[in-house]
């Protein structure tokens, strides 16, 4: 598709004093002058042999430069998920215990506004109180986990606390919605009427039971992640994968928009895979 | 025992803090992404040169060209052998020394790919090197542009690179980066779209005059220069300065000056006053702009102050400028620009209706995406819509613009008629250097004007060694190229450096150099 819109690799890479000549000899050197379909046979012919191909820019295997921001990728959707995770599910479960309650509506008013709120517009809102004003955390940069856990963590931890809100309010309202339905089930009446403590009700039955939509967002929420963060990478300057894409779209840098193309459909892939399997193990009433 | 580990932490805290004073960090203009600057001409690959390779000559903030690497040199009496000797010591960053055959090796591949090194390569017979640290060149007949070219400060600029390393051919990229400047490239830390790492060269010895521009001595003060990639939004490079997490931001966003100007420890340098320039370009191979008649109205309509109104905003950093080449520099002249300077839209109206313009839409190319340029085309649309053009405004991203400005198609099938750019002032300073001002036809820059009156007088202009007949035949070429109407100059405006107040050193003049610089 990108192929079909305008754009051409050379003529950006020639620079703006560039004549139509070099532009041309520039083309001819990347393979650019072939047709399309041959083009394609060759990049195809190459992934089979596990090859995904030079940048036309960085005159870097597409493979190396996936490999220098998968760090900053994982590291910034784990933790997001990890707070995500643990902040949403006990609100969610709360919520659906007290359904109807003021926690409830807050929640749920939390929710849309977690939705709605555009990740820019919080981000600068966070940079301007958490780093300017309180100076607790830098405005922006990454530091790999080589360099110490706590720089690392420390220049993660902002842009984390950006894009988690909105899994937050994601996963939250997936989680009331679920344990909510769980709670009306005949087995929750008979585990209360059997005297179990309300934390034991909520936890070992409601919640235990209302487990696969919940792993099922978070798992597509992983998914999204990976590639899908890039207003948080360029708002805090953080050289992941999702900048990657955008850069190499921009400059149309073809092998590495394949790449990265080709390495996220295995993530989404991967991932959606590792959560059908988890289903096994939250409810042992599957089989595959 | 617990005073012993504080001590020791506190030494440590000082060691870190102390470290970090001797890194550098820059924010950038743009990203980094190609690493040989002789291959292609992005001012972001001249600007990795000038950290790791010096270069023969130089030009000083005066526009003056002066020695580099060179020590001395001679010229014979019919000015066609010049013999160059190079400065001693002069070393690589593998520790190997620079010889007069690296430097022909340099010079043979610049002059591959550069306007004004093939122009100068017309004139060159052969070169050779009687000693290793001497170097001459025989030329077939005298010519007036040898130090001009050699002492080029912009793209392509002629950098000195090992022999083995510029006998890669032109059309290919290098693969080896080290030069005889005086930084060395950290190739293991360079993580393209994240961030580029310089060391200083230990070995490098400077000039004894001082820096100006690209000549004089190349101090190295820190010991280390982190170029920041990755940070790119506008609005997080200044709150990155602000806090101090960078020391210097190369471009900030002219929206952001108000901002910088309250910032507490930020300050303000124009290092580079001369700055840079507008310009629209017409497409003269398609109706409207195939008639200068057309072209000339479209001039006399596009007035400058709007557009630097619209795009710089801040009336300290810009100014109206007659010229085609910068204005305040040996060329810079008012001759020929009467059609837009002393112009208004009733004459372009009138200019427009003589030309027998038939209506046929103007294709401007819109980039949507490249601040520093993206409200020109607006601007344009609306002047040229006053004048009586009919406009199509197409918006799209800067590296779109790139590719079709590129192709000789006619509008309707991809082409265009008018995209407006910026030049850094040396860029287009004399009649080589401004892209513009070729008119070979489709062999010329983009837009592939054909005049050979032009071509002519650019000719002569090389051939010419006298000063005062060089700057006379400049103004011809001025006079003709506002007749024909190669493009319109829109003004010129500065886009100084946002800095931390500790650092200093900046080195006035055009480009993006950081020796010099020091971080209190």
């Amino acid at each position: 598709m990108l192929r079909l819109t305008p754009g051409d690799p050379a003529a950006i890479l020639a620079g703006d004093a560039a004549n139509a000549d070099q532009i041309a000899a520039i083309r001819a050197s990347l393979g650019l002058d072939r047709s399309l379909p041959v083009q394609f046979t060759i990049w195809l012919g190459n992934v089979l042999q596990g090859e995904l191909g030079q940048s036309y820019f960085y005159k870097m295997q597409v493979t190396q430069l996936i490999g220098q921001r998968l760090e900053p990728t994982f590291a910034l959707a784990g933790l997001t998920i990890l707070i995500a995770i643990l902040v949403s599910i006990p609100l969610g479960v709360i919520a659906a215990w007290r359904f109807g309650g003021w926690f409830d509506r807050a929640l749920m008013g939390f929710s849309v506004l977690g939705f709605s709120i555009p990740v820019f517009v919080l981000a600068y809102i966070l940079i301007w109180l958490v780093s300017l004003q309180l100076g607790w955390f830098p405005v922006q940069g990454y530091r790999r986990l080589a360099d110490g856990f706590f720089p690392f963590l420390h220049h993660l931890i902002l842009p984390a606390i950006t894009l988690s809100v909105i899994y937050i309010a994601l996963i939250a309202r997936v989680t009331r919605a679920s344990v909510l339905e769980a709670l009306g089930e005949d087995y929750i009446r008979t585990a209360r009427a059997k005297g179990l403590p309300e934390l034991r009700v909520l936890v070992r039955h409601a919640l235990a039971n209302a487990a696969v939509p919940i792993a099922t967002v978070i798992g597509i929420g992983i998914a999204i992640l990976i590639g899908g963060v890039v207003v948080t990478e360029s708002v805090y300057a953080i050289p992941g994968l999702g900048r990657l894409t955008v850069d190499a779209v921009l400059a149309r840098d073809f092998p590495t928009i394949q790449g990265v193309i080709l390495f996220f459909s295995f993530i989404y892939v991967l991932v959606n895979l590792i959560i059908d399997l988890s289903y096994v193990f939250l409810d042992p009433r599957i089989r595959y | 025992m617990r005073r012993r580990i504080l001590a020791v932490l506190a030494l440590m805290c000082f060691s870190i803090v102390h470290a970090q004073d001797k890194v550098l960090r820059v924010v950038p203009h743009s990203n980094l992404s190609i690493l040989d600057p002789i291959w292609t001409t992005q001012f972001m690959a001249r600007n990795h040169g000038y950290m790791i390779y010096d270069t023969l000559f130089g030009t000083d903030e005066k526009n003056q060209v002066k020695p580099q690497m060179v020590d001395n040199w001679t010229v014979s009496p019919d000015k066609r052998l010049w013999t160059f000797t190079l400065r001693p010591g002069l070393e690589f960053h593998d520790g190997k020394p620079v010889t007069g055959e690296d430097v022909i090796a340099s010079l043979e591949r610049w002059g591959k790919r550069d306007a004004m090194g093939q122009k100068l390569m017309t004139f060159v017979e052969r070169m050779d090197t009687p000693q290793p640290n001497t170097f001459r060149i025989f030329l077939r007949e005298a010519c007036g542009i040898m130090l001009e070219a050699l002492g080029k400060p912009s793209s392509n600029v002629p950098f000195i690179m090992p022999k083995r390393v510029a006998e890669t051919p032109a059309d290919k990229q290098i693969e080896e980066h080290i030069g005889s400047g005086p930084y060395i490239f950290k190739r293991d830390e360079f993580k393209p779209g994240d961030k580029a790492v310089y060391v200083r060269n230990p070995k490098y010895m400077p000039r004894k005059e001082a820096p100006s521009g690209t000549t004089g001595g190349k101090n190295v003060y820190v010991e280390r220069v982190e170029w920041n990639l990755a940070l790119r939004d506008a609005q997080a490079q200044v709150n990155a300065l602000a806090k101090g997490e960078v020391d210097i931001l190369e471009r900030p966003a002219f929206e952001s000056y108000e901002q910088l100007k309250k910032a507490d420890g930020v300050v303000l340098v124009n290092k580079d006053p001369l700055g840079f320039q507008y310009m629209g370009r017409f497409n003269h191979l398609h109706p409207p702009f195939n008639n200068a008649k057309v072209r000339q109205a479209a001039i006399a309509a596009m007035q400058q102050e709007p557009f630097l109104r619209a795009q710089v905003g801040v009336k300290e950093f810009y100014k109206a400028c007659p010229s085609m080449y910068t204005c305040g520099t040996p060329y810079g002249t008012a001759k020929g620009s009467d059609i837009q300077s002393k112009s208004n839209m009733r004459k372009a109206q009138e200019l427009l209706k003589a030309s027998g313009y038939d209506g046929t839409p103007v294709v401007i190319l819109k980039p949507t995406d490249l601040a520093a340029i993206q409200k020109l085309p607006d601007v344009a649309a609306q002047l040229l819509r006053q004048a009586g053009f009919k406009v199509d405004l197409q918006a799209m991203d800067w590296n779109t613009v790139v590719s079709r400005r590129a192709k000789k198609d006619p509008p309707a099938q991809g082409g265009w008629n008018i995209f407006l750019t910026a030049w850094l002032a040396p860029d287009v300073w004399s009649p080589l250097t401004n892209a513009a001002l070729g008119a070979a036809g489709e062999k010329s820059w983009f837009g592939w004007p054909s005049d050979e009156q032009i071509e002519k007088l650019r000719d002569q202009f090389a051939r010419e060694t006298d000063d005062a007949k060089r700057k006379a035949i400049a103004e011809q070429i001025q006079v003709r190229a506002f007749e024909i109407g190669t493009h319109a100059p829109l003004g010129e405006y500065v886009n100084p450096y946002a800095v931390r107040k500790n650092i200093t050193g900046l080195v006035t003049g055009s480009g993006d150099t950081y020796w010099n610089v020091r971080k209190n």
